[in-house]
């Protein structure tokens, strides 16, 4: 029983992480109806930036961490003025295109500037440990947990109470309806890719001392992410928290429980089932097909 | 300027518009049979290469360019594909059978892909054959009473009739040929039948073709099993090319490349598929000749314009050493893919055409022919 509970915290604590880059997708698509195949690998450059300013430049762990934060928003609104706009309103699939080959090319010159060895950098959570009873639980997890959920709070409350979270549901759902209700659509979107590359940022610092900081992080853990973001909807907020977390748990279940392989193949299982039952997620809104 | 005056309705459904084109892909035609006694071997073997991709760009094009349902999972097809040759020729069945056995096998799991495409548009399309992808991939390396696992898998030379065609002989060439010719010409003849036709409807609305008495369902499991039987036939073929085979080959980078190929070529028709084959096989050559040779051209450059000779050294060596920096080539590959679908959306196919279009208007060539109308984005949700 112990350790079905220790597995299921471990589930939790990756699911979170998970759940963290989801986000990332969620806003993006939220706003504008964009997927962004790259946000694992903003996620890795945050993770780079942080590097660089902790671990090179000497800087205050959490003064870097805003550092980084700042740093990727504006690296976010630059992506978006120069790869997004020009193709926005043209079949998804090219964007969709146009965000792998930023994902490629970011790759590969992060691992051209920063090497291809694993970095790592002191943080306040590298070392502690929570235990409650014989349950053990990192600090490093326990922080993306309540930054995964605070910033699911925020981004919700955000979205749904204010004037510009509403906007941004405006303009997703129909672009130049929101031109025509003077809404600045153009800043709308700079804005959400600002936000979204924000939180990559955040996830790839608070990743930083599980996975170390590497080229490949976020190719490997935005594919992981895909499957929480479709089973959440992937239209909502809570849904991406809720969908990571399912697929943390079921991911570390499998691997304790069934033979090896099924680890890494469970999510995506899940995935395909999920868009065969329940193609809107859980948390999405239905689709209709009007004529 | 030709002017084609029609006389005849089938003229709208032939594959060639007029006599003029049977001069021109006949001189190609002969020119890719004498190929082998022209080229080097290396040549002759990357033009196999170009065979392989094209034929796989094909059978996307059917899927993708013709249809509009993206798959980021073509990798998988040629990886089930490849097994079956490789498991069907390690027990004793010979080509003739196996060949066509593993296109109907991945055509079958291609129908099995397409069922729930039926329900999916869009992105959650595009994640669905990712995770098919990631289910083969791992299937593979796990399965190994049949595919040996990780270790891989060695493919014997190709046995045809009791003769061996081996990797590099001019036999293998031609059979690679005959059957990219075979698929191109399947593609062409689809395009005009009605069944062509409802791909090409369902690609511009599903609405209105389902309005028009289209089987939604039906078409899409056809394309995704003839897409995915036309991958298998090229992973036949890879197999023999590669003579081994390792799940690691088959990995979400290769679709990526597959789908390169019809973005750089330009998704909208079978040339496309063509010449974005060329262009993918060809970056591999590229890269290596930008390692070796830019860097000394530079520097001789700069020795002829009065640099001193160290410098020059320095710059050569600079040079060398970012020209075999261990990422380049994502970088490259990254690079190519925004530019095209920045600049060029329609792709090589589509310069070339503006090109030619350009030529035959000659003072009265306007831009915005090509020019792209804008749409604003309009929710899926409720499309």
């Amino acid at each position: 029983m112990l350790d079905f509970i220790q597995q299921l915290v471990s589930g939790i604590a990756l699911g979170c992480v998970y759940g963290l880059i989801a986000l990332g997708f969620v806003l993006i698509y939220k706003a504008t109806e964009v997927v962004n195949f790259a946000q694992g690998d903003l996620m890795m450059l945050g993770g780079f930036f942080v590097f660089t300013f902790i671990g090179l430049m000497g800087i205050d762990y959490w003064l870097g961490f805003l550092f980084a934060v700042c740093g990727m928003a504006v690296f976010g609104m630059a992506t978006e003025r120069i790869l997004v706009r020009p193709i926005l309103g043209y079949p998804q699939f090219s964007i969709v295109m146009a965000t792998i080959g930023l994902g490629y090319f970011l790759r590969s010159i992060a691992g051209m500037i920063w090497g291809t060895d694993d970095l790592r950098i002191e943080t306040p959570f590298s070392a502690g440990v929570l235990k409650v009873g014989d349950l053990v639980l990192a600090h490093d997890k326990l922080s993306v947990i309540v930054a995964t959920v605070i910033l699911c709070a925020v981004l919700y409350a955000f979205f749904n109470y204010t004037r510009m979270g509403t906007a941004m549901r405006a303009t997703s759902e129909n672009m130049l309806a929101a031109y025509y209700m003077g809404i600045p659509v153009k800043r709308v979107v700079s804005l959400i890719w600002a936000i979204s590359a924000a939180v990559a940022a955040c996830a790839g610092v608070l990743l930083a001392p599980i996975t170390f900081i590497h080229s490949n992080v976020g190719l490997v853990l935005g594919l992981k992410a895909f499957p929480a973001a479709v089973l959440g909807g992937f239209g909502s907020i809570p849904g991406a928290l809720v969908g990571g977390l399912i697929i943390g748990v079921i991911e570390s279940l499998a691997g304790f429980y069934l033979p090896q392989g099924w680890k890494d193949i469970a999510p995506y299982l899940v995935l395909l089932i999920m868009l065969l039952v329940r193609p809107q997620g859980l948390f999405g809104l239905s689709m209709r097909k009007k004529v | 300027m030709r002017f084609i005056f029609k006389t005849d309705y089938d003229q709208d459904i032939r594959i060639l518009k007029h006599s003029g084109y049977w001069w021109s892909y006949g001189v190609l035609l002969a020119v890719l049979v004498a190929a082998p006694s022209l080229l080097g071997s290396y040549l002759q073997s990357q033009l196999v290469f170009v065979f392989i991709y094209a034929i796989v760009g094909v059978a996307l094009m059917i899927l993708t360019g013709f249809t509009g349902q993206a798959s980021l999972g073509h990798a998988a097809f040629l990886a089930i594909g490849a097994y079956t040759a490789g498991f069907m020729q390690s027990i004793g069945v010979p080509f003739i059978v196996y060949f066509p056995l593993a296109a109907v096998l991945t055509g079958v799991v291609g129908a099995l892909v397409g069922f729930p495409a039926l329900r999916l548009h869009g992105i959650y399309l595009v994640i669905a054959t990712i995770a098919f992808a990631f289910i083969v991939e791992e299937v593979l390396a796990r399965w190994e009473s049949v595919t040996h696992g990780n270790e891989g898998m060695r493919v014997r030379a190709l046995n045809l009739f009791g003769q061996p065609l081996p990797r590099d002989s001019d036999a293998f060439y031609f059979l690679c040929l005959l059957v990219l010719v075979g698929s191109v010409l399947l593609a062409l003849n689809l395009l005009r039948s009605p069944t062509g036709r409802a791909f090409v409807a369902i690609r511009d609305s599903e609405t209105a073709g389902k309005s028009m008495g289209i089987d939604l369902a039906a078409y899409k499991v056809k394309s995704f099993a003839i897409s995915a039987a036309i991958t298998g036939m090229a992973g036949v073929l890879f197999a023999h090319k590669m003579t081994f085979i390792s799940p690691e080959m088959f990995t979400l980078l290769l679709s990526i490349e597959f789908i390169m190929v019809i973005i750089i070529g330009g998704a909208f028709g079978v040339h496309g598929a063509i010449f974005g084959a060329i262009f993918i096989v060809m970056v591999d050559p590229f890269l290596t000749a930008l390692k070796d040779d830019v860097p000394v051209l530079v520097a001789s450059i700069a020795d002829s314009l009065g640099m001193a000779p160290e410098a020059a050294a320095q710059l050569r060596d600079k040079l060398a050493k970012i020209g075999s920096a261990a990422g380049l080539k994502g970088a490259i590959y990254g690079l190519i893919i925004m530019m095209f679908i920045l600049f060029e959306p329609y792709g090589l196919y589509g310069r070339w055409l503006k090109v030619k279009l350009f030529f035959q208007l000659f003072p009265l060539y306007k831009r915005a022919t090509f020019k792209r109308q804008k749409t604003y984005v309009k929710s899926e949700r409720n499309r």
